[in-house]
């Protein structure tokens, strides 16, 4: 494999592999931005991996009262998923457990389209009857009576076919604390970028998995070739300087999106320097075969 | 391209039935095809030329000049396109609008946006009664769209809507929102007796408390509720004043009681 260098970062002539995903956008508000921003870690809790949690969401950005329909602070959540019916699972159960509990929060669509998932349209259900109907501006809306006053909630909201899910970044250093330094300020740099997220916690994996085991009916398991504790017992992608591996892995709404998500990962990286964070910068793929997406890192330098 | 203006020759002799004047039946007419057209109510013959002078335009923009009571049924089941009308109408101004605006500078007669199913209608004065409301035999009044007055309504403003929002910046006759199904009306200033009698479902907001409220409603408190947040911020760019209205504290009264009771009439508190 060709290594290029980048102010001293090594970055692997390879690619990223990533798959096409559906997925939607919520736009969360409530009284204040802290319980806005509750509604929406709770709602995004243990959502890291589509293998385990049946989908994949986090935080895009934080709203302000100017940005939101009612004029209050929000956060714009996005949700991805293998397909429409588990989307749409996974949208009604964790709008109706984390934000239609949440004190003071109303809950509207974050993304426009003609295919739509039922959000007040499931919900509405809860009122018991007292559910109210509003069409304003437009947009349909319902109002549930709860014990602050009511859940104001969109009746739907839309899904994109043309989602994102499995773009990364994997990250090498000489030390843990070096290699978790580069992880930070990429995914802080991440963070940045709309219509993206990094569902993992902090927006770093440190369990990197390569597809299969060797035990039956276990999909994925510890990717051996980036363990350095392997280095010598496995077929190694790491030399001998590497002391710790970290993966940040980006789901967006576009492929554009997220090619300027590892842009920016990539570029935050290298600002850092191999010193004070990674040595060496590459990437993960299954040999191209099964995701339409490749994110060739060349295309990416800064 | 300026737009089509009509300019009324003089007051009529009789009541002119103007429902062919729309957008989406001018499109493609000459200047002459639109003068012959024929627009009388009893068996004298008045065509579009002979009440007014016709300036060739744009036929989704259309301008009525010099506008009286005599003229019934402007924008009737408009789809599109503008309409303005300069000075008063009368009855049925904007009936089965769809789609597109229809602006009256001046009052209108009885059963403006009757049975109305989109689009924006503006009456800047009053309008009479049966404001938005079906004509005999009709199950439903208005089922779409935004009307405001900028003046007050007579009696009976809304009667049996069932979706849409009226805002009247006046006040309003007695029973406003009577039989309402669904839908939103705000009424800003003083509404006459018994608004919202026998309502199902919907919305009345009333700006000023009214003094003969039916007693099959019930209190259920002040509240300053997120919805109604929601609606003044889509309701600002059309009506400050009933955007402001809506940001206030509003007592909530569920009813009425005596049919369906899933209705409410919210009112400002006077203080």
């Amino acid at each position: 494999m060709r290594v290029l260098t980048v102010k001293g970062v090594r970055i692997d002539d390879t690619f990223a592999e990533a798959f096409g995903m559906r997925a939607t956008a919520l736009t969360i508000t409530a009284d204040t931005a802290c319980w806005a921003r509750q509604a929406a870690v709770t709602m995004t809790g243990f959502a890291t991996s589509v293998i385990g949690c049946g989908c994949e969401a986090g935080i895009d950005c934080e709203l302000t009262a100017q940005q939101t329909p009612d004029g209050r602070p929000g956060v714009r959540v996005l949700l991805f998923a293998t397909s429409s019916a588990e989307l749409q699972k996974q949208l009604q159960a964790r709008v109706g457990q984390c934000v239609l509990t949440s004190p003071g929060s109303a809950c509207y669509a974050g993304i426009e389209g003609d295919e739509t998932l039922k959000l007040g349209n499931a919900l509405r259900y809860f009122g018991d009857g007292w559910q109210v109907s509003k069409r304003f501006g437009g947009k349909h809306y319902w109002r549930i009576p709860v014990l602050d006053g009511e859940f104001v909630c969109e009746a739907t909201t839309a899904v994109t076919k043309t989602a994102v899910g499995g773009g990364n970044l994997i990250i090498i250093g000489r030390t843990s604390e070096a290699t978790r330094a580069a992880a930070e300020t990429a995914a802080a740099a991440i963070a940045g970028v709309a219509d993206v997220i990094a569902p993992f916690p902090g927006g770093i994996a440190r369990s990197g998995s390569k597809v299969g085991s060797k035990y039956k009916g276990v999909m994925a398991s510890t990717n051996d070739a980036y363990c350095p504790t392997l280095r010598g017992a496995v077929k190694t992608a790491l030399d001998a300087e590497a002391g710790a591996v970290l993966e940040i892995v980006i789901d967006g709404l576009t492929s554009r999106a997220v090619a300027t998500a590892m842009y920016a990962g990539i570029a935050a990286i290298v600002k850092l320097g191999p010193k004070r964070g990674a040595t060496r910068i590459s990437a993960g793929n299954y040999g191209g075969k099964l995701g339409p997406h490749h994110y060739h890192l060349r295309d990416l330098l800064p | 391209m300026r737009p089509l203006t009509l300019v009324l020759r003089q007051r009529p002799d009789q009541r002119l039935d103007l429902s062919p004047l729309v957008p989406h039946s001018l499109s493609g007419k000459s200047a002459a095809e639109i003068e012959r057209i024929e627009l009388q109510t009893t068996r004298s013959r008045v065509s579009v030329g002979d009440a007014f002078r016709l300036r060739n335009g744009d036929p989704t923009r259309i301008c009525i000049e010099g506008s009286c009571d005599r003229l019934d049924r402007i924008g009737h089941a408009m789809t599109g396109g503008e309409v303005f009308v300069e000075g008063d109408v009368g009855t049925q101004a904007g009936r089965l609008l769809a789609g597109g605006s229809l602006t009256i500078a001046g009052n209108t007669g009885p059963w403006a946006a009757s049975a109305m199913k989109g689009g924006l209608l503006e009456i800047r004065g009053a309008t009479g009664a049966f404001l938005a409301a079906p004509l005999a035999g009709e199950m439903a009044g208005m089922r779409g769209g935004l009307v405001i007055v900028r003046g007050g309504a007579g009696e009976r403003a809304g009667d049996r809507m069932r979706r849409g929002t009226i805002v009247v910046e006046g006040g309003a006759g007695a029973y406003a929102g009577s039989r309402m199904i669904a839908g939103s009306l705000v009424i800003g200033k003083k509404a006459g007796p018994l608004p919202g009698y026998l309502m199902k479902r919907g919305s009345i907001v009333l700006g000023v408390p009214c003094e003969a409220m039916s007693p099959t409603f019930v209190d259920c408190g002040y509240h300053q509720l997120l919805a109604m947040r929601l609606w003044a911020a889509i309701l600002l760019p059309h009506s400050k004043k009933a955007a402001a209205l809506l940001r206030r504290p509003l007592q909530r009264l569920a009813g009425d009681m005596a049919v369906l009771g899933k209705g409410e009439i919210l009112i400002a508190n006077p203080n």
